[in-house]
Formats: C-alpha cells, sequence, structure tokens
C-alpha cells in the first residue's frame, strides 16, 4: 500500500469530493454544475488510470511486444464523456431558462421568491 | 425471422421514432408516430414476455458479436414482466397525450414533447433488456436526459427548478453507479453481467466488492427516490405536465427498483449483500421509514400532484420492505406491487390531469365540490385511493396481501402491523381528498367545470379499472412476479 503506487486514487477521489462539495455547498447554479463536471471527470480518471500498463502498448499483436494496455476503458470513458457534455449541456439550458423566469440564479433567491408565490396563492384562497 | 430479433427492436422501435418524430415536427402527426410506436413496443414486450415463459432466457448477441466480449441483451422472466409494465403504460398514456398535453405544453413544442417521450420509454427499456453494466448506464443517462426535458416542460415555472435539481440529483446517482461498475470491472475484468455473476464468488469477499456494492446501492437508490434521497421527486411530480408524471410515477422508479433487484440477487448474489452484512435490516429500515414518513408529509399537502408524489415515496417503501426480506415470497410481493403500484398511481395521476384541465389546478381547495361537478373523475380518483390504502377488490389489497405473508413466512409478525399502520396514513391521506369532493360544496358563482373530454378520461378510467381487475383476479400479475421473482433469485444459469 504505497502513496505513490496509488497516487491516481487519492486524486480521484480529492477530485469527488471537492466536485460534490461545490455542488452542495455553492449557491450559484452555473457554480454548482462546475462541480457536477469535476465530479463527473474525477470518474474518468478512475477508469483511464487502471488501463495504462507500465512498458505496455497499443493492443496490436506483434512478436516484440508482450504486455498490452487495455483500450476498452478509454471507450467506455470516450461514451461517458459524451453522456457528461450532454448533461452539462441540458444542464446549461435549464439554468438560462430559470434566469429568464426568475431574474436569478442564486438558489436561495429563486427559493425565496417560490415561497413568496406559495404563500400568495394561500393567502388568496 | 423477426421473432429472433424481438429484444433489440424493443429498444430500437422507440428509439427510431424520436428522430422520425422530430423530422415530422407537426403536432398530429408526431402523437400518431408516438402512438403507433408505443403500440408496436407493447406488442414485442408481450410477445418476449410470451418466448421467455414457454422457452426461458434469451440471449441476443449485438452484432452477432458473441457475449461476452459483444454487447449482450438477455431477456428472462423479470426483465421480461417489467418490460411489459413499462410498454402497457406507454399505451395508456399515449393516446392521453393529444388532448392532455395541448394546454400544458406550447403547440410548437409538441413534437418535441413526444420525441423525448419516446426516447425516455427506450432509455427504460434499454436498462431492462442490457446484460451489460456500462450499456445499461448509457440507457439510464438516456432516459434521465429525457426526463430531465420532459420534466421542464411544465407550464409552471417552479418545474424548471424541480427539473435542475433532478438533473443534479439524478446525475451524482449516475455517477456513483459507474464509481460501482467501474471497481467491479477492476476486479472481475468484465462487463457482462452474467459473466460478472460467474466470476465475482471465485474473487472471496474483497473489500473493493463491498464499496463496489455500496456505490451500486446509494446510487441506484438515488433513481428510486429511496427515502431519504427521495428529495428530487415531490417537486419533479408534481410541476411536469400530468401525462408526464403519470408516467414517470408508473415506470421511472419501477425500472430502478428492477436494476437494485437484479445487483442484489443476480449480480452480487444473496450471499454476498444479505447473509454477510446487514443490508437487509438497512433496507428494512429504510423501508419502514419510507412507509411512514411520507406518508405523513402526504397528509399535509396542499396540493393534491404533490399528495400523490408523497404518496409515491411511501409506496417504494413497501417495494423495497419486500426485497429486503430477501426470499423468493418477499421478491414475488415486490414485483406485484410493482406492477399493481404502476397501474394505480399512474391511473390516479392520469385522472388527476383531466380534473387540472378543467378545473386550472391541482390545490387541494379546488376539488370542493367534485364528487358533484365531476362524479365519474372523483370516484375514479377514489378507486385509486382505495388500491393505494389496500382495501380488498383493489390491486393494492393483492400485493399488501403477498408482502404480510412473505413477512410471516420469514417470522417477522411485527411487519404486519407495520404494513397495517402505513395503510392507516393512507386511509388519512385520502380521506382528504374525500372529504373535499364529497362533503363540501362546489364553489358559488362558477359554472360547474363537467368531466374531463373523453380522450382524457377512458384512459385513465380503463386503468383504474384494470387496477380493480387485477385485484379481483390476481392469477396473471400474481403468477408472473412470482415467475419473476423466481428468475431472479435463480440467477442467469
Amino acid at each position: 500500500m504505497s502513496f505513490a503506487g496509488h497516487y491516481s486514487y487519492f486524486v480521484t477521489i480529492l477530485l469527488l469530493m471537492v466536485g460534490l462539495f461545490i455542488v452542495i455547498a455553492r449557491s450559484s447554479l452555473i457554480k454548482k454544475l462546475v462541480g457536477l463536471g469535476l465530479f463527473q471527470t474525477a470518474v474518468y480518471l478512475l477508469y483511464i488510470a487502471p488501463g495504462k500498463l507500465i512498458g505496455g502498448v497499443a493492443p496490436i499483436i506483434g512478436d516484440a511486444f508482450e504486455v498490452y494496455s487495455n483500450p476498452l476503458p478509454h471507450v467506455l470513458i470516450l461514451t461517458a464523456i459524451v453522456v457528461g457534455v450532454a448533461t452539462l449541456a441540458l444542464g446549461l439550458a435549464l439554468v438560462v431558462r430559470i434566469k429568464e423566469a426568475y431574474g436569478s440564479i442564486e438558489e436561495e433567491e429563486i427559493l425565496a421568491l417560490d415561497a413568496d408565490d406559495e404563500l400568495r396563492t394561500r393567502n388568496r384562497s | 425471422m423477426l421473432n429472433q430479433h424481438l429484444p433489440i427492436l424493443l429498444v430500437v422501435v422507440p428509439l427510431l421514432a424520436a428522430p422520425v418524430i422530430v423530422l415530422l415536427r407537426h403536432s398530429l402527426p408526431s402523437w400518431l408516430m408516438a402512438t403507433v410506436a408505443s403500440i408496436a413496443t407493447l406488442a414485442i414486450a408481450l410477445q418476449l414476455h410470451q418466448q421467455v415463459v414457454s422457452e426461458g432466457v434469451i440471449s441476443y448477441a449485438i452484432g452477432n458479436w458473441p457475449p461476452p466480449l459483444g454487447i449482450e441483451y438477455r431477456v428472462d422472466a423479470a426483465n421480461a414482466f417489467v418490460a411489459v409494465i413499462v410498454a402497457l403504460i406507454g399505451v395508456f398514456v399515449m393516446p392521453y397525450c393529444r388532448r392532455g398535453v395541448a394546454p400544458e405544453v406550447r403547440a410548437e413544442e409538441h413534437y418535441l414533447f413526444y420525441a423525448m417521450l419516446m426516447l425516455c420509454l427506450s432509455g427504460l427499456l434499454g436498462i431492462l433488456l442490457t446484460g451489460d453494466a456500462f450499456n445499461l448506464f448509457v440507457f439510464l443517462e438516456i432516459s434521465s436526459l429525457a426526463t430531465y426535458v420532459l420534466i421542464a416542460m411544465g407550464r409552471d415555472r417552479r418545474a424548471l427548478v424541480a427539473s435542475y435539481q433532478y438533473l443534479l440529483m439524478g446525475t451524482v446517482g449516475a455517477t456513483l453507479y459507474v464509481i460501482g461498475i467501474g471497481l467491479l470491472y477492476l476486479q472481475t475484468g468484465t462487463l457482462n453481467l452474467a459473466d460478472m455473476a460467474l466470476r465475482l464468488p471465485t474473487m472471496g469477499d474483497p473489500r473493493a466488492t463491498l464499496a463496489a456494492l455500496a456505490f451500486i446501492t446509494v446510487g441506484i437508490s438515488l433513481k428510486i427516490a429511496l427515502f431519504p434521497l427521495h428529495l428530487w421527486l415531490p417537486n419533479a411530480y408534481a410541476y411536469s405536465p400530468s401525462a408526464v408524471s403519470a408516467f414517470l410515477a408508473a415506470t421511472a422508479t419501477k425500472v430502478s427498483i428492477y436494476v437494485l433487484m437484479r445487483y442484489f440477487f443476480t449480480i452480487f448474489g444473496e450471499t454476498v449483500v444479505f447473509d454477510a452484512r446487514h443490508t437487509g435490516v438497512i433496507l428494512l429500515a429504510l423501508s419502514l421509514a419510507a412507509m411512514f414518513i411520507p406518508a405523513v408529509v402526504a397528509i399535509f399537502q396542499t396540493d393534491v400532484k404533490r399528495l400523490l408524489a408523497y404518496s409515491s415515496v411511501s409506496q417504494i417503501g413497501y417495494i423495497t420492505l419486500g426485497i429486503s426480506l430477501h426470499s423468493v415470497g418477499g421478491l414475488t410481493a415486490a414485483l406485484a406491487h410493482l406492477f399493481n403500484h404502476a397501474l394505480t398511481k399512474g391511473g390516479m395521476f392520469l385522472v388527476l390531469g383531466g380534473v387540472v384541465l378543467r378545473l386550472g389546478g391541482s390545490a387541494l381547495d379546488r376539488m370542493a365540490g367534485l364528487g358533484r361537478t365531476m362524479p365519474i373523475a372523483a370516484f375514479a380518483f377514489v378507486i385509486g385511493g382505495l388500491s393505494l390504502i389496500g382495501i380488498p377488490g383493489t390491486a393494492g389489497f393483492v400485493s399488501k396481501w403477498y408482502l404480510v405473508t412473505a413477512a410471516m413466512e420469514e417470522g417477522q409478525w411485527w411487519l404486519a402491523g407495520a404494513v397495517m399502520l402505513s395503510s392507516m396514513l393512507a386511509v388519512i391521506y385520502v380521506w382528504r381528498f374525500v372529504e373535499m369532493a364529497y362533503f363540501r360544496d362546489p364553489p358559488e358563482g362558477h359554472p360547474p367545470p363537467g368531466e374531463a373530454p373523453l380522450s382524457l378520461l377512458l384512459p385513465a378510467l380503463l386503468m383504474i379499472a384494470a387496477c380493480v381487475w387485477f385485484g379481483l383476479d390476481a392469477s396473471w400479475s400474481g403468477g408472473m412476479a412470482r415467475l419473476a421473482a423466481e428468475a431472479l433469485a435463480g440467477g442467469w444459469k
């Protein structure tokens, strides 16, 4: 269990926690999405790092090579990146619509506006 | 010849319908296309279920690449059963959309609405059929992204915030799931679920398996809205268009429950999940909390859609309670409740959609005198409510009966009492509607709204009728649930 040997895992977990913390702690909807992006990206590292073998080469069978790196994690993560981009794009589009509807992208202000609305409808009825 | 390609057709038909709808652009042809696609989907699902029941597990190699290297679709009695539920709800919701969506979604966005509904259906069916862990994640995201868009189409601006919150929580959940399968892949070197199920027991019980189990359980539980991870659900159901509330309440969480069952019983196996550690006890505690706390919250809601949403969280508790018993009886109860609750809650949301169309809102106090102004809708809603409570003669009773029997087989008599008590809470929140609809006068000065249009009322009434039908004759639903439970518990052999 050497620190150097598990370096990539420590970085992954650090990035995961930083991302999740931003999602929870920040009030700005944009910053939350940045945190979410960081959280997702950290997972890419979890997949990519073990795909590399020291001294490993691309998986093309030849007499000169014995150790091959696994290409599958890269393919998986390519898919995950596409999913991540789509999620981010949709999230940002929602933030634009929220800004148009509420005039704010701060979570607290939006929740306060909603609470006002609710109070008003309740008083009317 | 076509028969052997049914597993992939089930996913591809709605997936192809979506871009075709985007090209059609006009509201009526897109609706027709979506309806045809959903009927085709149901036909395929029923045929597939028939095949599985008579001939056993179907393995379909995508692109003819043999598994475990290629992606495999694997159909057994369990996922075929849930696929029939999802496709059935799709067919019920589609005719409703034509009139139901018009006042809630802008006319120029109708074709996008149908395209998203098709993508969502395709994603959900993909999750069910696929035998590949990563493929499952991709379908999970396809259905989730479509769901976020559908929720945001609600006309209330709070729909946007609800959708955004669901996007955050849903993505965190899906990412946790990816971490989990990453850890499993690192250990076993395979993403094929059946292959993984074979290799995991040879690994012993290392800590990485435990971590993977934890990540997958929490990630999928977020999608299930298992208490206390349900915070996204009430707003998402309350502010989305009525047809979407009905579709999601009946399908989305149910599919995630299937995924959890699959991982617990087929991939990790009962010994790792339940015998070696206290997963069962934790799940039991969370299920009990879900049966009581959201039910109490539901009692205090002033909006009927939110009331139903909280009731959904509470009903999910019954399903996970069945899982936590980890017996075939418990799983049968869970799967039967999955089916019965999908019919009940889907039907109630559809009835409510018609009411909202006439009254202009879903606040409880608007429903005053509904028993006189909209007698059919109010009566149908009450029948649905009785099924939520679990009155004999409705579908809800059948699955609660299974649940109580399963709990007694395990010697957990006190659980029967807990189910009864929690049903009492359901009586209270259903009663709040009954009191408002039947014991208050309709507001004066307004012309009586009249019944909802027939195209809205008919699918809703059919679903409520099905709920009574399967309450009186549970031989089909109960039998299929039992077969599915045995398939899950038996593993992929």
